[in-house]
């Protein structure tokens, strides 16, 4: 039986639950569904909506709202904290020096190849010091809850992770329509997310910024799916938002294209991957990108956030070391587990895997979205059949997990609430100094018994509340 | 403020305008298909030229108020269709939705599904219903900006899109109707066509403001007077045009740049001045008006230049 996080192990409303259980019961069920409505009448008409890649359809589909809010106490929340924070600073240590000396590759902790072999690997970046030493700043953490005090990190982040504009529109919504539920002051606030998202990026500005930084925001363009987070991310910070051909480079410098004529540029959040960044190092083929970015950034002259490479760090195959680069880099213990992993790639990982097929949850290595992944308990025998044979072709491009017992959360049903599994993503900031908005954004499966809570796969999403006490 | 960013808000706003022209259009070819007699039957390739869509139709064929709604309303390839238009204008809109106002965006973002899926033969059934529905987004859209936007830059690139788009369809429309404002002797077949002249002023919803400012008879020199020159008829060319040197000129004192464009506008600025008091007339309205459209459109080029589009 999964732990369900409204109750204890006695079935009683768990205190930090106490105001969200008064306001359920104080509304009503036929209530809430009448406010859901408006909910979703109110993200329609702002327009926050969510493209899928390949599956056809509406392009500007509406991601779903939960009404419910997830809550943790201050005490969860402080443990998740510290763990989070170890988690963002190791993976940047690791960053640091496997561009640098890969001490810990000498070390035997990870083996060689699996990162000098890795796509996500950039020879490009290497011997180069970006400023600060940061290479992910913004490291977005996926975990899951296992248990009353069991917390488990499912995957990593470091390259563009998304998601944060329904941390905060999810709030805003509740506090519009639900002012009563906030008012005692209980709920810490996480508006001031943009504000120190703003400070980290100007922390960062490269050597050849003299005054006060230019941000900008680097999005593909209208078309992708997570435009309306990077239009809502640069108009709460106050920067533009700029597509690869409003950038050119000059003297090793960027330059955006204004009525006004060139415009320097010091620090670019690119919300844009690796491979379209700049045509002359990445992709030849490439028609997006801003020829000359890559030089640019070397030479000290504008700063990208996060730095190409970054990817390396949350790499499937990778993620199974972070618990090393802990002990590694910090000398500490890591405060949130990861999750047993056998990778296909090695000799005795295969054997298990294949064995146990049926109980496991096997994933592409590179593959993302809860796409490609066989959940071993809901296959079918000829689907697990097929999916061995994949893993028997390319071992080394898979991993597999035991199936976890994954908490729900309270989620607005038909009759009445209803415990659905839920995961839950908070975004650590890293400048000078590492910063952390309580809260985060809680995906949730709302289908009954399913574990793929992505967006991509109807998934939805709910308000998260990190308590004062 | 980029430069793609002007540019999509002034193509957003030329788009804009555009929608509401061609259905202002679409219900002065309604009023003159249902007029007696033939004379009128060929009311909807004056349409169709204006908006410059012949090409969607067969040379010589007779065309029909389903081909007006195919083409017109629904077209999504014909960059005068309302559906076109909206699109576009959404799609303009989207990419510098940081720079618009919430209602604005509001205002777009409700606009662009209403004729998806829509057979022509539907659509032509609620036409004045789909017509007026148009109108009132625009509307809307354009009471959003008034009070809601700020005055930046911005503000000045989508009034000069939505202006300029306006001036060149009242000029459209007077090139493709010239011949019945001719002088009275030289119409073709003789006599006064009272419907033809005031189906060009019902185009342009001015009929009312036309006999407030001259009174119950309609002549040629007044309406060509009343559409190049008048400088209080907001769909006038001469309005437009001050419109444009406004905005024009606060984008100057903001970048501190006189441009190319500047010269332009004031030049289509004092031709119009010098065609008062029926002046244009008599100098030629087709010629004014054929120099006017040539000027508007170098002006279009020289606003994108000037400000790196």
């Amino acid at each position: 039986m999964s732990f369900f996080e409204m109750h204890d192990q006695e079935g009683a409303i768990r205190s930090c639950y106490a105001d969200v259980k008064r306001w359920i019961d104080e509304t009503g069920i036929a209530g809430l569904h009448r406010r859901l409505e408006e909910a979703e009448a109110i993200f329609r008409r702002i327009g926050i909506t969510f493209a899928v890649y390949g599956e056809g359809g509406d392009p500007e589909r509406l991601i779903p709202f939960d009404l419910l809010p997830r809550v943790f106490s201050r005490l969860e929340w402080e443990r998740l904290d510290r763990g989070i924070r170890q988690r963002a600073q190791a993976l940047n240590a690791f960053l640091f020096d496997v561009y640098h000396r890969g001490e810990i590759l000498r070390a035997g902790l990870i083996p060689q190849d699996l990162v000098y072999q890795n796509p996500a690997f950039r020879p490009e970046m290497i011997g180069f010091d970006p400023p600060g030493r940061v290479y992910s700043h913004i490291v977005g953490i996926d975990i899951v809850r296992t248990g009353p005090t069991a917390f488990e990190v499912l995957e990593d982040n470091c390259r563009t992770p998304s998601g944060v504009s329904y941390m905060l529109e999810n709030r805003e919504i509740m506090t519009r329509m639900f002012p009563g539920l906030f008012a005692k002051g209980m709920v810490t606030p996480v508006d001031n997310y943009p504000a120190l998202l703003l400070q980290t990026l100007k922390e960062v500005a490269p050597p050849a910024c003299k005054g006060d930084p230019v941000v900008v925001l680097l999005t593909p363009g209208s078309l992708n799916s997570a435009y309306y987070e990077h239009s809502f991310l640069a108009d709460l910070m106050g920067i533009e938002l700029v597509e690869p051909v409003d950038l050119f480079v000059e003297n090793d410098r960027v330059w955006m294209k204004t009525t006004a004529g060139p415009r320097a540029v010091d620090v670019i959040y690119r919300r844009i991957d690796d491979d379209y960044l700049d045509p002359l190092v990445f992709r030849p083929d490439s028609l997006l990108g801003v020829p000359g970015l890559f030089h640019a950034y070397r030479a000290g002259g504008v700063t990208l956030c996060s730095a190409p490479g970054a990817g390396i760090a949350d790499d499937k195959a990778i993620y199974v070391y972070v618990p090393e680069m802990i002990r590694f880099y910090l000398g500490e213990e890591p405060i949130l587990a990861n999750i047993p992993t056998w990778q296909c790639g090695t000799e005795t990982g295969l054997a298990h895997v294949l064995a146990h097929l049926p109980e496991l949850v096997a994933k592409e290595v590179h593959g993302s979205g809860g796409y490609g992944m066989l959940i071993g308990p809901k296959a079918s025998p000829e689907e697990i059949a097929a999916y061995a044979e994949r893993i028997k072709a390319n071992p080394g491009g898979f991993i597999a997990q035991p199936t976890l017992d994954l908490s729900t959360v309270p989620t607005l049903g038909e009759a009445g609430v209803v415990g659905r599994h839920a995961d839950f993503r908070p975004f650590c900031l890293v400048g000078k100094q590492m910063r952390l908005v309580p809260g985060g954004l809680t995906r949730v499966a709302l289908t009954e018994g399913s574990l793929v809570v992505n967006s991509s796969q109807g998934g939805g999403v709910k308000d998260t509340w990190v308590l004062r006490n | 403020m980029l430069s793609r960013t002007a540019e999509n808000l002034f193509w957003m706003a030329r788009y804009l305008e555009r929608a509401e022209s061609t259905a202002r259009l679409i219900t002065m070819g309604q009023r003159m298909a249902v007029l007696p007699g033939s004379a009128y039957r060929d009311e909807w390739r004056s349409v169709l030229r204006v908006t410059d869509s012949e090409s969607f139709v067969q040379p010589g064929a007779p065309i029909t108020e389903e081909d007006i709604a195919r083409i017109l309303l629904l077209d999504p390839e014909n960059p005068a269709s309302i559906q076109a238009c909206l699109v576009r204008a959404r799609a303009n809109g989207r990419s510098v939705r940081i720079r618009l106002t919430q209602e604005m965006w509001e205002a777009l973002n409700m606009s662009w599904r209403r004729f998806e899926g829509l057979s022509a033969s539907e659509a032509c059934q609620e036409l004045p219903a789909l017509i007026d529905w148009v109108k009132t987004r625009a509307s809307v859209f354009r009471g959003a900006a008034e009070t809601g936007m700020m005055r930046h830059a911005g503000h000045a690139f989508m009034s000069i899109g939505g202006a300029l788009e306006r001036a060149q369809m009242t000029l459209r429309l007077l090139d493709v109707k010239y011949f019945v404002l001719l002088p009275e002797t030289d119409v073709v077949g003789g006599g006064r066509d009272h419907y033809q002249w005031t189906s060009v002023l019902h185009a342009l919803s001015g009929i009312r403001a036309y006999h407030h400012v001259y009174g119950g008879a309609y002549s040629p020199a007044h309406i060509s007077d009343f559409l190049m020159v008048n400088r209080a008829f907001p769909r006038s060319v001469a309005y437009c045009v001050d419109q444009m040197r406004w905005h024009l000129e606060r984008l100057a004192e903001e970048h501190g740049v006189h441009a190319d464009c500047h010269e332009t506008v004031d030049e289509i600025f004092e031709l119009l001045l010098e065609g008062r008091d029926g002046a244009i007339f008599q100098r030629g309205l087709h010629e004014s008006v054929q120099q006017c459209l040539k000027m508007t459109n170098q002006l279009a080029l020289e606003i994108a230049e000037s400000y790196h589009f």
